[in-house]
């Protein structure tokens, strides 16, 4: 009985504490009024006020969307797109904790942050399009699975995949937080977490584009193919990538103070590095563009404005960008790199679009534009990650060295499967 | 055993034996459907009205002419149109709605099966499982579910084969207002039968196609016509096979990469691990 009350009277005691700094945390570190706080935070307040008018009165009311064209900016570009640019935290989750090259390790943590955040904002943001959103659990929970729906494996996905990043990310947060004993827990279900969250990214990133392969009939040929999911999920390895070098450059100005002598010095290094992946992936996706192609016989679709735009995508957006990657890491250019990815993430946002939007009942008199209200909504939800992400990096160790104690933690953890692995060599060799 | 049976046999776990299911009722049941004869329909416009007024939807626009100019499609107030057709001179009325496909794309594009096919037939919406995320818009080769763009509780509309009063043992409303029988309600393989039967019977009244017998893999409203259906902007690219055929190999993909791919890591994980270890663990040993 009194070790119970003890414990309950330390618990509670720990709980206020926690909440006294989470508190003292919310905290804004820095300038408040920075023209970039005040231009986003205008666009914030602007596009909550037109969510309140499109959950009052409908859709309708702020968008463009029709009977014709039931999914526009808001899918096409919020979910779609953004999801392929934060297809970087399972690419390099694999090359470091799979394949175990510890070059990358720098930058893992932001990497699965922004993946992290990227589905919770723009996954998030298909609650906006939704038009029944109260029903939203439906596919989760209760008796209505509707297991012949790709939507259907791609909304589970994303959600097992939130909390997969999450627990990828979480160590961070125990750090933060100085909770030791946590740490050590969720470091430990890291390498399972990566596993799980790679396996789903390869089902969902490819599943993104499974979505469409029943508009079969709605789609330009020169963008439908059975080959969508592949195809989705081979660029999306790049579209990651760039947005790792884009999204690294620009932290690396914003978050100087932050930033460990262990990521400043291997920078170049690492964006050398990934310039050749991307190079890598992108000449793989431009052969089986090609080999779609070819197959598909559409020699006759490219005399045509269509056929233009097709070949912009491809020739300015993939293919120059790939031989600038090969130029900059061969030379060890950083800024012709960083100008690759720029291009390369331009590319994904237009390829995307062709395939959701643009060339998307490519037929049809009347064609969909997104109105002021849906760009609106949509700079309101990358400002509100951006704001959420440098909350994050202002206060754990995310490009910042972690705690010593920490440090130590991985240590002994690594120490003891060493120990491990040589008293099974030993075993081995008594065996034998 | 080939490789379709190969994969439905590793992905038992989850997806793949409900489509393996849903495809075999569908075969099974003899469902209703409604056969659609261009030349009987005078354009009097009665299906409209009493598909209106049956559905709780407010009354057409009585002004034919003006509405016989140009080119309509159902939409969320109105579930069935009549469209006007001048070739070579002849009068020609279409009447439109959904053409409730054997195995239709929205219904297997449903995360909810809020959207779902009736054993007797008609493709149904459930409004308390649908999140209207309008995924079975993007899907329907025929665009037909439409969605309520000005209204806080959207619903998504679209002909459901008069179900309640089919539940009543009642035909649907348009059949049964037709006044000259262009809209018939029966069996599909009476249908089939009889279309058959009008077209060997008067071959040149019709061209010898039945719209719906094959289209999308079948579907439970058939049209019989005078001139070939692409005159009617009738979609006769959509091919034979049924659109939830697109995505089933994907699907079928799913629980074999769900179960493989961990795996694959695991042991690719493992692998680079010892490499790491054995040597750290050698010079430990001092060897």
């Amino acid at each position: 009985m009194d070790t119970n009350k003890k414990s309950l009277s330390f618990m509670i005691s720990e709980l206020k504490r926690f909440f006294k700094f989470f508190f003292s945390e919310l905290k804004p570190k820095g300038k408040v009024f920075t023209p970039f706080n005040i231009i986003t935070g205008i666009i914030m307040l602007t596009g909550a006020v037109l969510l309140v008018i499109r959950f009052a009165f409908g859709l309708g009311t702020i968008t463009n969307l029709s009977q014709e064209y039931p999914w526009g900016l808001w899918i096409g570009f919020d979910v779609i797109t953004g999801v392929a640019f934060a297809g970087g935290a399972y690419v390099l989750t694999f090359i470091v904790y799979i394949m175990r090259d510890e070059k990358y390790h720098p930058i893992i943590r932001v990497t699965v942050l922004n993946g992290f955040l990227a589905y919770v904002f723009y996954a998030g943001a298909l609650l906006l399009d939704l038009g029944r959103p109260w029903n939203v659990i439906n596919p989760i929970i209760g008796n209505s699975f509707g297991v012949s729906s790709v939507l259907f494996l791609v909304a589970w996905h994303f959600l097992l995949y939130m909390l997969a990043e999450f627990i990828e990310f979480s160590p961070a947060a125990a750090e933060w937080l100085g909770w030791k004993k946590t740490r050590k827990v969720l470091a430990g279900l890291t390498l399972g977490a990566v596993i799980f969250g790679i396996t789903l990214s390869t089902l969902h990133q490819s599943g993104l584009g499974a979505l469409y392969l029943m508009a079969k009939a709605k789609i330009h040929p020169l963008w439908y193919t059975e080959f969508i999911p592949i195809l989705f999920l081979v660029s999306s390895v790049f579209a990651g990538l760039s947005m790792v070098i884009f999204e690294g450059s620009i932290s690396h100005k914003v978050f100087k103070h932050r930033i460990s002598e262990e990521i400043h010095r291997s920078h170049n290094d690492i964006v050398i590095g990934l310039a050749k992946i991307c190079a890598g992936a992108m000449f793989v996706y431009i052969f089986l563009k090609a080999l779609v192609f070819v197959h598909g016989q559409h020699w006759t679709y490219l005399n045509s404005g269509w056929g233009l735009w097709y070949l912009v995508e491809m020739i300015v957006f993939v293919a120059i960008p790939c031989f600038i990657f090969i130029e900059g890491y061969q030379s060890k250019k950083i800024n012709l790199i960083k100008f690759g990815a720029v291009l390369t993430l331009i590319g994904i946002i237009l390829n995307r679009l062709n395939v959701s939007v643009i060339a998307f009942k490519w037929y049809e008199a009347v064609r969909y534009y997104p109105t002021w209200g849906e760009i609106v909504v949509t700079l309101a939800v990358i400002s509100a990650e951006i704001w959420v992400f440098r909350w994050i990096v202002n206060r754990m160790p995310i490009l910042s060295d972690m705690p010593d104690w920490a440090k130590r933690q991985d240590q002994i953890g690594e120490l003891e499967s060493v120990t491990q692995k040589s008293e099974s060599l030993k075993w081995k060799a008594s065996i034998t | 055993m080939d490789r379709r049976n190969f994969l439905a046999t590793v992905g038992t776990a989850v997806g793949a034996s409900f489509i393996g299911r849903n495809a075999k009722a569908s075969e099974k049941i003899e469902m209703m459907g409604i056969l659609i004869d261009t030349t009987k329909c005078l354009g009097c416009r009665s299906c409209e009205y009493s598909c209106a007024e049956a559905n709780g939807y407010p009354e057409p626009s009585d002004d034919s002419d003006k509405l016989f100019n140009s080119h309509r499609k159902t939409s969320e107030n109105s579930l069935t149109v009549v469209n006007k057709f001048v070739i070579d001179e002849n009068e020609i009325y279409v009447k439109e709605q959904c053409m409730h496909c054997a195995q239709p794309a929205c219904a297997a594009a449903c995360l909810t099966r809020a959207m779902h096919k009736t054993k007797e037939g008609p493709v149904v919406w459930d409004g308390s499982k649908c999140m209207g995320c309008r995924f079975c818009m993007i899907s329907c080769p025929f665009d037909i579910p439409k969605f309520e763009y000005f209204s806080a509780n959207p619903k998504i509309s679209k002909c459901v084969m008069c179900w309640e009063r089919l539940a009543k043992g009642e035909i649907p409303a348009c059949a049964e207002n037709c006044p000259n029988e262009a809209i018939v309600f029966g069996k599909r393989s009476d249908l089939i039968h009889e279309a058959n039967n009008r077209i060997y019977s008067e071959p040149d009244a019709y061209v010898k196609h039945i719209y719906g017998e094959h289209e999308v893999g079948g579907t439970g409203v058939l049209y019989l016509s005078s001139v070939s259906f692409e005159n009617f902007k009738f979609r006769t690219d959509l091919g034979e096979e049924a659109y939830p055929e697109f995505t089933k190999e994907f699907l079928y993909g799913v629980p074999v990469i769900l179960t493989l791919f961990p795996a694959f890591l695991l042991a690719l994980s493992n692998s680079t691990k010892r490499e790491k270890t054995f040597t750290e663990g050698e010079g430990g040993n001092g060897h």
